[in-house]
């Protein structure tokens, strides 16, 4: 993989030797975003395959340093857009962790998390397999899925207030509780989505040209996985159970009940069946958390070091709106050290390494962006390939590009 | 449009006129996606805010076929030249539609990565706020679009950008 600051060659086409070699991307509709691939083909075979990324680099870990470490979650929550609750949470368990307030976070917003963890989860393995659909030609089940996902949305607009990028996690618990009515859209959602399950199983599991274009593409073999680092559904594809949720249990998931899918093929397909078998997963984890909503509780961790005191309380007391004041205008300070913390996020491990220096801005926000890794794997798996099953291979591994750019 | 019909069944239309009412039911977008804002752009033809109704849901991926450029999330300084060939390889007469915060202004990324408003590089019509904008936001956005093209705006037979 490599990165430079300028586009590559702006020929598309050029020849050298006796291979040609071609660009596939930066703008190109199969290839999920601004990556760019120098191809070397020979006829329709791939010889060799070179990502070129940093399309999309945006500068987030370097804008995080000069925000206050609450606001650095806005930036944050913007890199893998597909699952914004994954990096929120990551950032605040993070977070926390430094703080010494792991333990003080109530049950109530601890449920809420996971919840919303694996609705993301369910939302963005909707948004792959509808490209995933398109990019082969099933266009039908990008609205099945995109269907299923505005459900979500819904929710998440309901809780955090914004479609995408509802900065609903915080550190210390949540923003808010869930408002009025909630749960019975929840319900219907749990409801429903069996079903949908089983028309997005009926629309392309079975089908004989998605799995002529899918099994035995891209076989990635277990070490070849281990080697490139690659992590979640990708991994698990080849064989490897690997998955932060059961290895390194983080906000309560050890309480929930569920299984780890595990194909051993390898190839496209595989993980195609792994990422469907995960959604249906996480809708058992989410009728788990559903269940133990019912019980009210505080949702926001009580310590006045990080958290404002409640605004009703701000017109009755003197020292509550000058806590209040410091808490929104200097945010709140964080002991020095550095704590790496990690999540599953829907494409894998995802990771932050975060350092403080004491001060009330983060000192340095190192990502681990599970799609970046994935997308190295392309290297080694597309040479000997068709550039067709090169479209296949790069949507099975599923990369999000404002997280591999960041 | 003055349309006038009779038993005979014949319209009497000025030909700009009814370029322009082409025009404006199929304004044709290019499939560029940036960031974030592209998943809504992709939401946007879906069933349900199927854009389709618009006559816009023909998502090309090649500039030479494609009217619309719908700018979907921050541009890097790296993507910048890519945008701007793009938008050159456009065939007149070409719209082109800000989404969201980071393509109209930088949005929340103030810094030396983010090219601050796409406006800098290409001409813009539409500027949707939103960090992202909801699909209603972008179905707006073409809304306007198709109205400046019926009331005189850039297209009809005579224009050339
Ligand atoms: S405006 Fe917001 S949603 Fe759109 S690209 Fe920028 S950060 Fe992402």
């Amino acid at each position: 993989m490599t990165m430079s600051t300028q586009p590559l060659t702006p020929e598309i086409v050029s020849q050298e030797g006796n291979a040609m070699v071609l660009s596939m991307g930066p703008q190109h509709p199969s290839t999920h975003g601004v990556l760019q691939i120098m191809l070397e083909i020979e006829g329709e075979t791939v010889v060799k395959a070179e990502p070129e990324i940093g399309y999309l680099h945006t500068g987030i870990e370097k804008t995080a340093e000069n925000l206050f470490w609450s606001q650095a979650q806005t930036v944050i929550e913007r890199m893998d857009y597909l699952a914004p609750e994954s990096n929120s949470l990551c950032y605040a368990l993070a977070v926390e962790r430094l703080l010494g307030i792991t333990d003080g976070i109530p049950e109530r917003a601890r449920v809420i998390r996971v919840l919303f963890m694996e609705l993301t989860r369910i939302a963005s393995h909707c948004v792959w397999l509808g490209t995933h659909g398109i990019d082969l030609g099933a266009i039908s089940v990008f609205f099945y899925c995109f269907d299923l996902r505005e459900n979500i949305l819904d929710l998440q607009e309901a809780a955090g207030g914004a479609r995408m990028h509802p900065n609903y996690v915080r550190v210390g618990g949540l923003n808010g509780d869930l408002p009025n009515g909630f749960l019975a859209k929840l319900d219907a959602f749990i409801e429903k989505f069996p079903g949908r399950m089983r028309d997005l199983r009926g629309l392309l599991q079975a089908n004989p040209i998605f799995q002529d274009r899918t099994i035995g593409v891209g076989i990635l073999s277990p070490e070849a996985a281990l080697e490139w680092n690659v992590t979640g559904p990708s991994l698990r594809g080849s064989g490897i159970g690997y998955d932060v949720r059961k290895a390194f249990p983080y906000t309560g998931y050890d309480s929930y009940d569920f299984d780890v899918p595990v194909r051993s093929e390898g190839d496209a397909y595989a993980r195609f069946l792994v990422r469907l078998d995960e959604m249906e997963q996480s809708h058992r984890i989410v009728e788990q958390a559903r269940r133990r909503l019912d019980t009210p509780g505080p949702v926001l961790i009580d310590d006045p070091k990080v958290t404002a005191p409640p605004k009703e309380t701000i017109a009755l007391s003197m020292e509550a709106l000058i806590h209040h004041f410091k808490i929104v205008s200097e945010g709140f300070r964080v002991p020095p050290g550095d704590v790496y913390q990690s999540v599953e996020s829907p494409r894998g491990e995802l990771g932050y390494y975060v350092v403080s220096t004491g001060g009330n801005r983060p000192y340095r926000i190192r990502t681990r962006p599970p799609s970046m890794y994935n997308l190295q794997s392309v290297k080694g798996l597309a040479p000997g390939n068709l550039i067709a099953d090169l479209v296949v291979i790069l949507g099975s591994l599923d990369p999000v590009f404002g997280e591999v750019d960041r | 449009m003055a349309v006038a019909s009779s038993p005979g069944h014949f319209m009497l239309a000025k030909l700009d006129d009814v370029a322009r009412w082409a025009q404006s039911s199929s304004v044709w977008p290019l499939t560029m996606g940036l960031a974030c804002c592209a998943i809504e752009m992709m939401t946007v033809t879906s069933a349900e805010y199927d854009i389709a109704r618009l006559g816009s849901e023909v998502f090309r991926s090649s500039p030479r076929q494609a009217d619309l450029m719908i700018v979907s999330g921050r541009v890097a300084w790296k993507m910048a030249p890519v945008v701007k060939r793009l938008y050159d390889q456009m065939a007149d007469p070409k719209w082109v539609i800000s989404m969201g915060a980071c393509a109209s202004s930088g949005g929340i990324f103030d810094n030396y990565a983010v090219v601050q408003g796409i406006d800098t590089i290409v001409p813009v019509d539409v500027y949707v706020p939103g960090c992202p904008p909801s699909p209603d936001g972008l179905l707006y956005a073409v809304n306007l679009i198709q109205q400046q093209i019926r009331e005189g705006g850039r297209g009809g037979i005579l224009s050339r950008s």
